[in-house]
């Protein structure tokens, strides 16, 4: 179960041109959470919207499709979403919550449902949350190291950043500008280096870009929430999706790079045990 | 009424096999789904120096309670909740002993300086098979550490202790208040057996001490932070604000009430029960 459980994987993205202008891969969490919200399915949802820095993202509660769509694409440092599902809750007044989160993310979540020791009335209001695929992620501080002085250029400059072929990319000025993926070991957080999952396993419905092509998203549909939804939104047209097995690379290569994170993060688990440190899991 | 409780709790869509107790107590586990549960568990509740928060949050359980108090359980001492209470002169309702419990729900830090305060924890703790630190002034003192005497009608009373510190302490329900969904929970947990639902709460009953910096010590000193948010959603005073990706409590504002790190997924982490919670 290198992938967690999940019912069924596609291949998917978003139909509306709009939504794939703005989005990361296939638009799936923006398409999907706008969905949600315009069915009534929930009553607003917690995205990681701009802030007045940019590219660094702050929670937003967002109560319409254009502030979900205002919150597209991967911002690769932290949006502590989780911190903004209660102020949802109590200031906005909402009942039925849709998120988005990494794995870490929806841990937090999880646990809180599962044992809700002081936080009341929150765990049955979380009605859609969407995992995404997370290899690793950055403090701010490495993300200007990366633009600034890996890549020359400027945040001011950069339309969109990305991590893929082995590399980490800026769209800058429409040129594409990208370094080795290899040289940005030792600016993730440390954190990350004991994390074993991958693909969010705790989702209702995970996402994330790779196996998909280029403008495509790989989908794992988890719980039956999130598989009705899912499957709701396709049958609206809201979503088109593809066989996942028709499309290169496909599921083997999201296998292997989930197996390799797991890997490492036992290693680097098993070495802290060794120094004497705590390791959740 | 245990489908009831399930529903109102969320579970109910799980397949069968999940919902069944994991351990169930040898020859009932064939009546566990029957209406009314035969043998009801007898609870306390114990009022130290508390605020009534936590037995609000048990009562807060709207749907539910008629039931639950009636068919799912026999509360045979307490305060506000059943008028029973022992060793109290000026009380007619008052009786002579103590009754014999299954679980004691003790909520409040215990005073030092009030006799009858301490007298009652240790006899609680004689009478109930199982203690339980119930909300985080009885668990880490919360903000009943901050107490220090001098004001009126007993400026002696001064020292206000988790009750841990006075009697050994089985379980523990942290929070300010506690949630009434952990309190359904939990009373279903027992009724099922399901010990390891409860056991990160005896793992837990051994923790007296608490506050807002365990996240730096415990989970950012020891490279565990994600920035995930969880300890400021958590925080029930607004104390913690995520900056930079980490947590950074305003210390005037903490209480020490724990639930910050006790929520952190980083300090302790349930991967089955979250598995079966989910059907996953
Ligand atoms: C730190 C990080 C690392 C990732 N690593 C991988 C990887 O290794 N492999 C892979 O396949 N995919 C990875 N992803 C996921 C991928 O980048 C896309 O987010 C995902 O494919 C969704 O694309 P989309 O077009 O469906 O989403 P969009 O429609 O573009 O929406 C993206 C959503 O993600 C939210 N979001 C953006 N940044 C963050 C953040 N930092 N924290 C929380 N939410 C955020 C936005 O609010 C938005 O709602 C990573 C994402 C992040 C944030
Ligand atoms: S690698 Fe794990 S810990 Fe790090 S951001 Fe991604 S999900 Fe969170
Ligand atoms: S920071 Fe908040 S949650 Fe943590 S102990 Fe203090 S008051 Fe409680
Ligand atoms: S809950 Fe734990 S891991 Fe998440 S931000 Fe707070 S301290 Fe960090």
């Amino acid at each position: 179960m290198v992938l967690g459980t999940y019912k069924e994987a596609v291949s998917a993205r978003a139909t509306e041109k709009q939504i794939q202008k703005v989005a990361q891969d296939g638009g799936i969490v923006t398409a999907l959470l706008s969905y949600a919200l315009d069915e009534g399915i929930i009553e607003g949802a917690v995205v990681a919207g701009p802030s007045e820095e940019l590219w660094k993202p702050e929670p937003l509660v967002a109560m319409t499709s254009e502030e979900i769509i205002s919150a597209a694409g991967t911002k690769y440092t932290f949006s502590p979403n989780v911190a903004a599902l209660k102020k949802a809750v109590r200031q906005y007044g909402l009942e039925k919550v849709g998120t988005v989160g990494t794995p870490c993310q929806l841990n937090g979540i999880r646990k809180m449902q599962s044992y809700p020791f002081g936080t009341r009335f929150l765990a049955d209001k979380m009605t859609l949350v969407v995992g995404i695929f997370c290899m690793e992620n950055f403090p701010f501080a490495s993300l200007e190291t990366f633009i600034n002085e890996k890549m020359k250029s400027s945040p001011e400059v950069t339309e969109k950043m990305d991590i893929g072929k082995g590399k980490f990319w800026i769209k800058a000025l429409g040129e594409d500008i990208g370094f080795p993926l290899k040289e940005t070991h030792g600016y993730e957080q440390a954190g990350c280096n004991i994390c074993p999952d991958y693909t969010a396993e705790l989702a209702d419905l995970s996402t994330g870009s790779v196996g998909a092509p280029d403008g495509w998203s790989t989908v794992l549909k988890r719980t039956d929430a999130g598989a009705s939804i899912f499957d709701q939104a396709v049958k609206a047209g809201i979503i088109e999706t593809k066989d996942i097995s028709t499309v290169k690379p496909g599921l083997p290569l999201l296998e292997k790079l989930s197996l390799g994170k797991k890997d490492g993060a036992k290693k680097e688990s098993d070495n802290r045990r060794e120094l004497g440190l705590p390791v959740p899991f | 009424m245990l489908a009831r409780i399930k529903r109102f709790l969320g579970l109910e869509d799980k397949p069968k096999e999940q919902a069944k107790p994991i351990k169930p107590k040898e020859e009932e586990s064939s009546q566990q789904e029957v209406e009314k549960v035969a043998d009801k568990p007898k609870i306390g509740y114990f009022h130290l120096s508390g605020c009534t928060g936590d037995g609000i949050a048990l009562t807060e359980n709207y749907d539910i309670l008629a039931e639950l108090l009636t068919d799912m359980v026999d509360i045979v001492y307490g305060q506000t909740l059943v008028d029973v209470w022992y060793d109290d002169e000026n009380n007619p309702y008052a009786i002579d002993d103590m009754p014999e419990m299954d679980l004691a729900l003790v909520e409040g830090s215990v005073c030092l300086q009030d006799e009858h305060s301490i007298h009652e924890l240790k006899k609680l703790r004689e009478k109930a098979k199982l203690v339980c630190a119930f909300g985080s002034c009885a668990m880490n003192g919360c903000f009943t550490r901050y107490c220090r005497g001098g004001q009126q009608a007993q400026p002696k009373h001064e020292a206000f202790l988790p009750i841990g510190d006075i009697v050994q302490v089985d379980c523990t329900i942290p929070g300010c208040p506690v949630s009434p969904e952990i309190v359904a929970k939990v009373v279903v947990a027992l009724i099922n057996g399901d010990m390891d639902y409860l056991q990160p709460m005896l793992d837990m009953a051994g923790c007296t001490a608490n506050c807002g910096c365990d996240l730096q010590k415990n989970i950012v000193n020891k490279s565990l932070c994600t920035g995930c948010g969880t300890c400021a959603m958590a925080c029930q005073t607004r104390a913690i604000e995520m900056r930079e990706g980490r947590p950074e409590v305003n210390i005037d504002r903490c209480i020490k009430c724990g639930i910050c790190y006790t929520h952190c997924p980083r300090s302790w982490f349930p991967t089955e029960q979250i598995n079966k919670d989910l059907g996953l």
